[in-house]
């Protein structure tokens, strides 16, 4: 656009015209002044070989970085109260289904993830935030969850008499923590406090990939030089490496009504898929919604692009023409 | 020109018909735009969702 204007003829006339009527006396005498200056500095320069303004360039840049270092120095490296060792390893990245931004759940490895926690983590571990009907139409049928429910036994509503009885499970009772509460839980497991799994995935930095190496990361014996409180396990990837919670998952520990063999890793991959999908299950809801609203943000976004041009051309490509007056 | 002159002097002309093909076209789009996105989902993930597993666990009529 500026390239267009300038080559036209009728704009060099302008500037040029611009440029005869500035060209009075008060901007001669203040170039000649700059110029008496700079033929000075160029003087100074002869005989110390670096100018005035190099030598104030060097200073300052050598004051900024002295400055830096010694903020760096002070304050760049913050004491820290834990090691990388006590601050826990950091997991390997893996490849779960649901990674992508359009990817789901392998709901398949969900109805296993149920069942392992239900043989084995519910012996310790609370869902408390997933009632039984969630899981309808995720991992089982309406009549398998209410078979599930019924195993267990809920207060029922008062009676006449005021007493409140006992009465099977139904789809809208939520899965039974294993403990009545919190000292309950505390005494059974020598003080140490087995956390609520429905939001475990997102309460945990690292995701589905910290809990998948924490269940598959004990080690058969501690390394050398580890040093494990007695009651505690050595873990390298809890914070710390002592963890309360030993190694629970081992081959073969559960059946699979898929007929999929029941390895360690197997089943801590399924049980931590199940377990994401209870901290997060509006998931594909999410992602869907995450779609809708790019394309259709992309598209008011480009219409809006085409409709500033189709409105700006006109202004962007009019021509000023300057008729100079007659004197 | 034409289809033009044709859409104005269908939808355009009288407001009444404008306002209602707006909001019938917004719920027309919707269900539309809606049902493309869970197509285009279930191909994505196709046999990975309960839909895609659920024959093997259904052993009576419900």
């Amino acid at each position: 656009m500026v390239n267009r204007l300038s080559s036209s003829p009728l704009l060099k006339r302008v500037s040029s015209t611009i440029a005869r009527g500035f060209s009075n006396s008060a901007v001669k005498e203040s170039g000649s002044e700059w110029s008496n200056a700079l033929s000075i500095d160029r003087a100074n320069v002869g005989h110390s070989k670096v100018s005035r303004n190099t030598r104030a360039a060097i200073v300052a840049t050598v004051a900024t970085g002295g400055l830096a270092a010694w903020y760096a120095h002070l304050y760049g490296n913050p004491i820290k109260a834990v090691t990388v060792a006590e601050h826990g390893l950091h997991p390997a990245s893996y490849p779960w289904p649901h990674n992508g931004w359009l990817d789901t759940f392998d709901h398949a490895s969900l109805r296993r993830g149920f069942t392992v926690y239900k043989e084995v983590c519910a012996a310790c571990h609370s869902l408390n935030l997933v009632a039984w009907r969630t899981l309808v139409g995720v991992t089982h049928t309406a009549d398998e969850v209410r078979a599930l429910a019924e195993e267990y036994e809920y207060d029922s509503e008062p009676n006449d008499e005021g007493e409140i009885e006992k009465r099977p499970g139904k789809l809208s009772d939520y899965i039974p923590p294993p403990y009545p509460n919190e000292q309950a839980a505390r005494a059974a497991n020598q003080g140490a406090l087995p956390p609520d799994l429905s939001l475990i995935i997102k309460a945990r930095h690292g995701g589905c990939d910290y809990v998948f190496s924490l269940l598959t990361g004990y080690p058969d014996d501690p390394p050398a030089g580890a040093v494990v409180a007695s009651g505690l396990n050595y873990n390298p990837y809890f914070p710390g490496g002592g963890i309360a919670m030993a190694r629970v998952l081992f081959d073969g520990l559960v059946d699979y009504d898929d007929g999929t063999p029941a390895t360690a890793s197997q089943m801590a991959k399924d049980v931590t898929s199940f377990l994401n999908w209870a901290a997060e299950p509006e998931h594909d809801e999410r992602k869907k919604i995450g779609l809708k609203v790019l394309i259709i943000t992309g598209t008011l976004w480009a219409i809006s692009l085409w409709v500033k041009r189709f409105k700006w051309t006109p202004i962007k490509t009019r021509k000023i023409l300057y008729k100079p007056p007659k004197v | 020109m034409a289809v033009s002159t044709l859409i104005y002097n269908t939808f355009m002309r009288r407001n009444s018909v404008f306002v209602g093909t707006i909001l019938f076209g917004a719920f027309a789009f919707e269900i539309g735009f809606d049902s493309t996105i869970d197509k285009v989902w279930d191909r994505l993930n196709s046999g990975k969702q309960w839909k895609d597993i659920k024959h093997s666990y259904i052993t009576s009529d419900e």
